[in-house]
């Protein structure tokens, strides 16, 4: 199936026969679930329970719950919907653009990255429905649908239409193509159960598979077709959410280099998010022979190149600011900068520029916990980033008698805790019942590499020298 | 296919033809009902009900009854039985009225719906008030649905009724009167001519009934120095409008100070500028506390109370020099601008004025002296028509609680006063009270004074009652009942005269009283019913021969003997006031909004910002930034401050410190009317009671303390609910203002064109749109602000609150930066100069900083109603959208709240409802007009109350132009210019809001703006002082706003 240069190293290493990967895969799977993931399970249900307390007390109570005023009027709610939806990029992008590209070493990755990415627009979505001061008429009366009113149709005009729709479009297309990607590996499940309720389910959940080679040709088909339809998406989707800004006119806000800005910020978001998650996943599951040093060092390039990207977009941005002549435009970047939420924009910056730049020391991309650590900085830094771009542009506009603070209620803390225990709780689920890496895929790149001849001591010499290499 | 001809019939029936069979041929189903209701529809057997019948029956039969036990919202719509002439459900009705609190006074006309007064006009017939409003005014409309008013009569602490209150009293004062005690009645200032013919009555039927009037902040200074230098002790009547040069000491004549309604109409009038009008006039301001007409000072010194008698006396001096009189020596004071003003006072004599705040008589005396050189008696100052604003005397309430702490009182009567608070001897009042015999209030609710009265009588609302009223001599004005009072009160006038014996209604002694002494007869023969009713259509009457009367009746001892020797003034100044007073030094003052704090329990009032502190539900310490780093208090924007503790006279008050930019030094602010402990449910416990700091010095009340004030920090934080927490313009165009020597030379003095960079080079904003504009067919509706005339007031703030529904939020939430009013008056001080050589970061930090003596300027800001409407765009549902005459429209029910146009608003002035506010018991103490039925009665039925998770802000109120425009197509005619206004433009009492359509090349705002050409994306406008905010956007707003322009010096920079 594939043409590989000779010096190509093994993608799944340990010597793995795809026997041995339906084992290591479907294992946990049929296990029983293990302490520590009841541990895990109890603490999102945890996280769900205080959030969902915050999310129904701001759904009964009203928008008043948050710490919004008449002058900043999105302030978590919109940072969160922005912050969940670019680590929602990383799936995709993973499965769709490094599938174009042939990036072999994304198939161990992107069972877990994409559901990382239903999961992460799941959550994102909870913010503009929540944020709505009248959710009960809002969420349907923001979708074109005919109705009795007469002529009355949404807006096109508004990017917080197009959201709706680069949303839910983003959120089908992610959804369908893992869950393609998901029948043939429930159907090996289904195979191997042993009671009958899972064979049940498995077998609804497979859709009747056969393994039949027309079958796996019709397979490949669609995930190319859907690759070919979720790629636009990854650079639309992030695009159209920076349009909910770049369209305004508020200073700070009204910035053409959104849109690849943006993208960038939320591929490099989205590959930290999975750098964590994967991280924690392979110590758990034992994964190491299929989630290699190899694709965390990737993963740690494309964190380094998109963080430098962002940077550079800060830093246009400011100059762009300056340049501008515009008064307002000054202020409001010199306010970023020395203004009351000074401290947002520098957590922003050591974050998102200075932190991913350490990657370029081989030692620190390929040492896991200094990739652990620096993949929760990044997120911490994107989230920053998306405070930074709606609080301290709306905070000081135009006018400065209405000029203001914002400050979070215990209910915008709740609501963002809340997605976490829903994000969890069901990566939680995922990893337990689902196959969390993709069986049928790299089963095939097994042998890719050009040493399939020799024997498995040689592998393991290889292996040696690349642990040397790599040290 | 060959057609067979073969039938085959399925029985015999067919083949037959049976009628039988042809009638249910072609139904297929029997008709068959399982239920038989009507007896005898079918036959016997088939019609019994089975025993599933049975089933479902009573299954219904239950359901039924059990959803018709649910309590169904009732909503009764009882048409009338017979229908009031003019009552028309949907329409308003209009009456003129007189709205009189104490002193204060306004001619107004009063709307109503469907017998519900609902909003208050300024009645533009009257001459006094022309037409003006001040806040208090508007918000009193909110006070009649007042849950605290007393409902019934009280009787020793119970609910009693009219019958046993009067016969009780009645009883009471003959013994009382019989025994030769001392009946007093204790009032605030009395305008009304027919309610003091009631009260002589009273007197006649009681000879030792004494009428103890006083105010509840005293004038007594002002009547002293007429009386002392012209043998009148009066409050003269001032025309500011005449006055080219105005010095004030300390007055707050544009807010609270005898009569500000009028004054600001007066000033604004020479604050006006247009092409046909250069000049204004200048207006000098010494003052210690930043105060609202000091704000609007073109020259403000800072003044220590302590100073002020000798700055008042430099004044003197400089004048004397120059008009050859003799001079005085007293101690030699600093103060910025004396010079100046004397100069400029001497250059335009008789063309000015000089007034001043205190209540000392001395310098009162010194300052109509300085008048009276100036030769403004007769010009700008008409001692021949003094005003009745202030007829209390301190000297007789001092005497009336020497008596009262004697016990030599039979009975009290409080007629509507409530002294026990507001005045500065309360607590001395109520230790007395219990010694006396029989105490009476006819107060309105349950208050300090009337919690330790015997007897409890409430008076009706002013908007229930008749009355007349005589602000200045010869001019009288009329108020009519406008609703049948709520409860069971009866009006004070009608409870003195039943008390008095007499069986007479009122409104027939007013009648009468007006018959008599009024009613001249006149030509056309009409008589006097004819005359009446104009009386009740225009609320105002004047008289031809103006008699002064009973204004110096009151018995003001002479302090200094002779008419133009001002030694004994000069002596006492000497003694009382220092150049360099060492200590802190007090100065209480009303505030705009709650003024005495008699409607204190008006959360309108308590949530309308102070025109300059923008603070809202408090008062606090006003103090110097010096000063309050002195005694260790910050304060950041937010509000977050200390409570500090102030010790004077041996009271001692805790409240917030405040730190005011304008607050002289060693000065410390404090409002009156606070610290209310039985208005109500809104005010109780709002900020402390200032009154116990107040003094008597030499038998007047004294508002100002010199010496022996001490100020410590508490440990204590407090927090300051303020609208505006940025101080400063920050440099930005958005206030463009100038000076009016560079206006004379140049209109367009003060304007900034920004320029965007093209291609083509700089081009004005709208000149490279990507709008195509709108298509205005019929109006095209736009606003002026003229930041020129705007004092500040707030009136329209008010105005528009009660007009269109406005919630009131409470302090917590304006602390969280929630309120909800439509229009807000943005308040700036100006900032240092910048010093040279700092960085751009470091520039922008200290232009944060207000200067210590900043100038001010006030910016009206509302929906703009932005052709190119950044709003418009980004709204998801398109809630908010254009309308055809140019008003940017808010549809409530199709707002899904997603705050997106209040975040792309350039101008900030969307308001969300983060709560739901009304029917809520979060807001009830608060937002009382939409929490409780009563409240509920003072909402325009025209207007939606706007439900939680939705946008809303300024409509320009189109329910008001809907309604004219209406009111013009029922006749058959387009609507006149200035028939239809928003409620700001027509509340404000200096008339810087002009409403119209600029449609109409006649209309005034047409004619204002000198409108060259219209089209669909542009109004070109000839007036060189009008601009848009933010220009630079293209937003292209229907909200013009006039330039700032001061009387300053060319080259000036000193404030």
């Amino acid at each position: 199936m594939s043409v590989t240069a000779s010096v190509r190293k093994p993608l799944i290493t340990g010597g793995k026969t795809a026997h041995d990967v339906t084992e290591d895969i479907c294992r946990q799977v049929e296990g029983k679930p293990s302490k520590l993931w009841f541990t895990a399970m109890a603490i999102s249900l945890g996280a769900l329970a205080v959030g969902g307390y915050a999310l129904i007390m701001t759904l009964w109570h009203g928008i008043g719950m948050w710490g919004l005023n008449k002058t900043v009027g999105w302030a978590w709610d919109i940072t969160n919907f922005v912050w969940w939806v670019g680590i929602g990029h990383a799936g995709t992008l993973i499965s769709a653009i490094l599938l174009l590209f042939r990036q072999k070493w994304r198939m161990s990755i992107n069972r877990a990255a994409e559901a990382m990415t239903i999961f992460a627009v799941i959550c994102a979505a909870q913010f503009p429905l929540v944020h709505m001061g009248r959710l009960w008429l809002g969420f349907y009366w923001a979708l074109p649908l005919p109705n009795t009113f007469g002529s009355l149709w949404v807006n096109f005009n508004s990017p917080l239409l197009w959201d709706v729709f680069a949303i839910s479009t983003y959120f089908s297309v992610s959804l369908v193509f893992w869950y393609i990607g998901l029948i043939p590996d429930f159907a090996t499940i289904r195979d191997r159960a042993q009671n009958k309720i899972s064979k049940a389910i498995y077998g609804a959940l497979s859709f009747g598979w056969d393994g039949a080679a027309k079958t796996w040709m019709r397979y490949e088909s669609v995930a190319l077709i859907l690759a070919g339809l979720a790629t636009p998406l990854v650079l639309s989707v992030h695009t159209i959410v920076s349009f909910d800004f770049a369209t305004s006119v508020i200073p700070g806000w009204h910035t053409t280099i959104f849109p690849p800005y943006f993208v960038a910020g939320a591929i490099f978001s989205g590959f930290a998010m999975v750098q964590t998650l994967l991280l924690v996943t392979r110590k758990v599951y034992k994964l190491e022979h299929y989630i290699t040093i190899n694709h965390i060092e990737l993963m740690n390039i494309i964190i380094m190149v998109t963080g430098s990207i962002v940077g550079i977009a800060y830093i246009t941005e400011f100059v762009i600011a300056f340049y501008s002549g515009v008064e307002y435009e000054e202020y409001a970047f010199i306010n970023r900068m020395t203004g009351p939420y000074w401290w947002a924009y520098w957590s922003m910056m050591t974050c998102n520029v200075i932190s991913p730049q350490l990657f370029w020391v081989k030692k620190i991309r390929t040492n896991l916990a200094a990739t652990f650590i620096l993949s929760i900085v990044v997120n911490i830094g994107m989230w920053f980033e998306r405070f930074v771009i709606i609080v301290t542009s709306l905070h000081r506009d135009y006018i400065p008698s209405s000029w203001a603070m914002f400050t979070p209620t215990f209910y915008d803390i709740g609501v963002y805790l809340f997605t976490f225990g829903l994000f969890f709780t069901a990566f939680f689920l995922f990893a337990k019942f689902f196959p969390v890496i993709n069986l049928a895929e790299v089963k095939s790149i097994l042998k890719s590499d050009s040493l399939k001849s020799k024997k498995e001591e040689t592998i393991n010499e290889m292996q040696e020298v690349q642990d040397l290499e790599n040290n | 296919m060959k057609d067979s001809k073969k039938t085959y019939w399925k029985g015999l029936e067919e083949l037959a033809q049976d009628e039988s069979f042809k009638k249910y041929a072609q139904k297929e189903f029997p008709e068959y009902l399982p239920v038989n209701l009507q007896k005898g529809g079918f036959d016997e057997d088939e019609g019994s009900s089975s025993r599933r019948d049975f089933l479902k029956l009573m299954g219904f039969g239950v359901a039924a009854a059990s959803l018709a036990a649910c309590e169904a919202p009732v909503r009764k719509a009882i048409p009338y039985l017979n229908k009031p002439v003019d009552v028309d459900p949907g329409l308003a009705n209009y009456y003129a009225s007189t709205y009189v609190n104490g002193g204060d006074y306004c001619s107004v006309v009063v709307k109503t719906r469907e017998g519900r007064p609902i909003k208050i006009e300024g009645n533009t017939l009257s001459p006094i008030t022309r037409g003006g409003v001040s806040a208090q005014v508007e918000a009193s409309v909110l006070s009649l649905y007042d849950d605290a008013r007393l409902k019934k009569p009280f009787l020793n602490g119970k609910a009693s009724s009219w019958e046993e209150v009067d016969k009780d009293i009645r009883g009471k004062l003959r013994s009382i009167s019989t025994s030769g005690d001392k009946i007093c009645l204790v009032s605030n200032t009395i305008l009304s001519p027919t309610t003091k013919a009631v009260i002589a009555d009273f007197q006649a039927k009681f000879p030792n009934t004494e009428h103890v009037i006083y105010d509840t902040y005293s004038a007594e200074g002002l009547k002293s120095a007429h009386q002392n230098l012209f043998g009148q002790a009066v409050v003269p009547s001032l025309d500011f409008s005449k006055a080219e040069v105005i010095v004030s000491f300390a007055a707050d004549f544009l807010g609270t100070w005898i009569s500000p309604i009028e004054f600001t109409k007066q000033y604004s009038q020479t604050r006006k500028l247009n092409n046909g009008k250069k000049t204004m006039s200048r207006h000098y301001h010494f003052e210690a506390n930043l105060s609202l007409t000091g704000a609007n000072a073109d020259y403000r010194s800072m003044v220590k109370p302590s100073q002020e008698g000798l700055a008042v006396a430099a004044l003197y001096n400089a004048i004397a020099k120059k008009a050859g009189a003799p001079g005085y020596n007293t101690a030699k004071v600093d103060v910025k601008f004396i010079e100046k003003a004397a100069d400029e006072l001497w250059a335009k004599r008789g063309r000015s004025l000089v007034v001043g705040g205190s209540n000392d008589p001395a310098v009162q005396t010194v300052i109509a002296k300085i008048n009276d050189l100036l030769g403004n008696y007769g010009k700008t100052i008409d001692i021949e028509t003094p005003v009745n604003f202030r007829q209390g005397s301190d000297r007789q309430m001092a005497g009336f609680i020497n008596d009262l702490k004697g016990g030599r009182i039979g009975a009290v009567i409080f007629l509507n006063a409530n002294p026990v608070y507001n005045h500065p001897q309360g607590s001395e009042i109520a230790s007395g009270l219990e010694k006396i015999k029989l105490k009476v209030s006819t107060t309105d609710r349950m208050d300090e004074t009337a919690t330790l009265c015997d007897v409890v009588a409430p008076d009706n609302h002013y908007l229930e009652s008749w009355n007349d009223a005589e602000p200045k001599p010869g001019h009288y004005s009329l108020a009519q009942p406008v609703i049948r009072p709520l409860f069971n009160t009866r009006q004070v006038q009608e409870t003195l005269l039943s008390w008095a014996g007499s069986p007479q209604t009122y409104f027939d002694y007013l009648q009468d009283n007006w018959k008599t002494n009024f009613y001249q007869g006149d030509d056309t023969g009409l008589g006097f019913q004819t005359f009446w009713d104009k009386l009740l259509h225009d609320g105002v009457y004047e008289h031809e021969k103006a008699a002064i009367d009973e204004v110096s009746e009151d018995g003001v001892e002479e302090a200094f003997e002779g008419n133009s020797d001002l030694s004994g003034a000069f002596a006492a100044i000497g003694k009382n006031y220092k150049a360099d007073n060492g200590g802190y030094e007090l100065v209480l003052y009303q505030k705009v909004g709650l003024g005495d704090g008699s409607q204190a329990n008006n959360p309108w009032l308590q949530e309308m910002p102070d025109p300059v502190s923008k603070a809202t539900w408090d008062n606090y310490f006003t103090m110097s930034q010096a000063d309050a780093e002195a005694i260790g208090v910050t304060m950041t924007p937010e509000g977050d401050t200390s409570y500090a503790s102030l010790t004077a006279g041996g009271q001692t008050v805790k409240a917030p410190v405040l730190i005011q930019p304008g607050q002289t030094r060693g000065t410390i602010g404090l409002a009156l009317g606070y610290g209310r402990s039985k208005a109500g449910k809104v005010a109780d416990n709002v900020g402390a009671n200032a009154y116990p700091l107040a003094s008597m010095k030499d038998g007047v009340a004294n508002y100002s303390v010199h010496s022996d004030v001490s100020i410590a920090v508490d440990a204590e934080k407090a927090k300051i609910a303020r609208t505006q927490t940025h101080q400063t313009i920050m440099g930005r165009s958005i206030i463009q203002e100038s000076t009016l020597p560079a206006y004379k030379k140049d209109p367009a003095a003060g304007r900034v064109y920004p320029k965007i960079a093209t291609s083509e080079g700089f081009k004005a904003p709208g000149a490279i749109s990507l709008w195509k504009g709108h298509e205005y067919n019929n109006h095209h509706w736009g606003l002026i602000v003229d930041m020129n005339s705007c004092t500040g007031c707030s009136a329209c703030t008010v105005s528009c609150q009660a007009e269109n529904n406005v919630p009131v939020v409470g302090k917590q939430e304006v602390l969280n930066r929630r309120e909800m009013h439509w229009i807000r008056i943005d308040r700036y001080y100006t900032s240092n100069e910048p010093e040279e050589g700092l960085g751009k970061i470091n520039k922008l930090r200290a232009m944060e900083d207000a200067s210590d003596n900043p100038e001010v300027v006030f910016q009206p800001m509302m929906c703009q109603h932005c052709n190119n409407a950044p709003c418009e765009t980004v709204c998801p549902v398109a809630a908010t959208t254009h309308s055809s005459e140019g008003i940017n429209q808010m549809t409530y029910n199709r707002c899904i709240g997603t705050r997106y146009c209040a975040n792309n608003c350039p101008y900030k002035v969307r308001r969300f409802n983060w709560f739901k506010y009304h029917d809520n018991d979060q807001f009830a103490d608060a937002n009382t007009s939409m929490n409780s039925n009563l409240g509920k009665m003072v909402l325009n039925p025209d207007v939606t109350v706007r439900s939680r998770g939705v946008m809303e802000k300024c409509s320009l109120c189109v329910q008001r132009i809907q309604a004219g425009k209406l009111e013009a197509r029922k006749e058959n005619r387009r609507p006149v210019d200035g028939e239809i206004t928003t409620a700001c433009a027509s509340a404000c009492p200096a008339d810087a809001l002009l409403f119209g359509d600029m449609n109409d090349p006649n209309s005034r705002i047409s004619k204002a703006l000198k409108i060259k050409e219209k089209d669909k994306t542009h109004v070109e406008v000839g007036e060189p002082r009008a601009y848009h905010v933010l220009e630079e956007l293209n937003v292209n707003p229907n909200v013009f706003y006039l330039t700032k322009i001061r009387n300053k010096d060319l080259g000036s920079e000193e404030a």
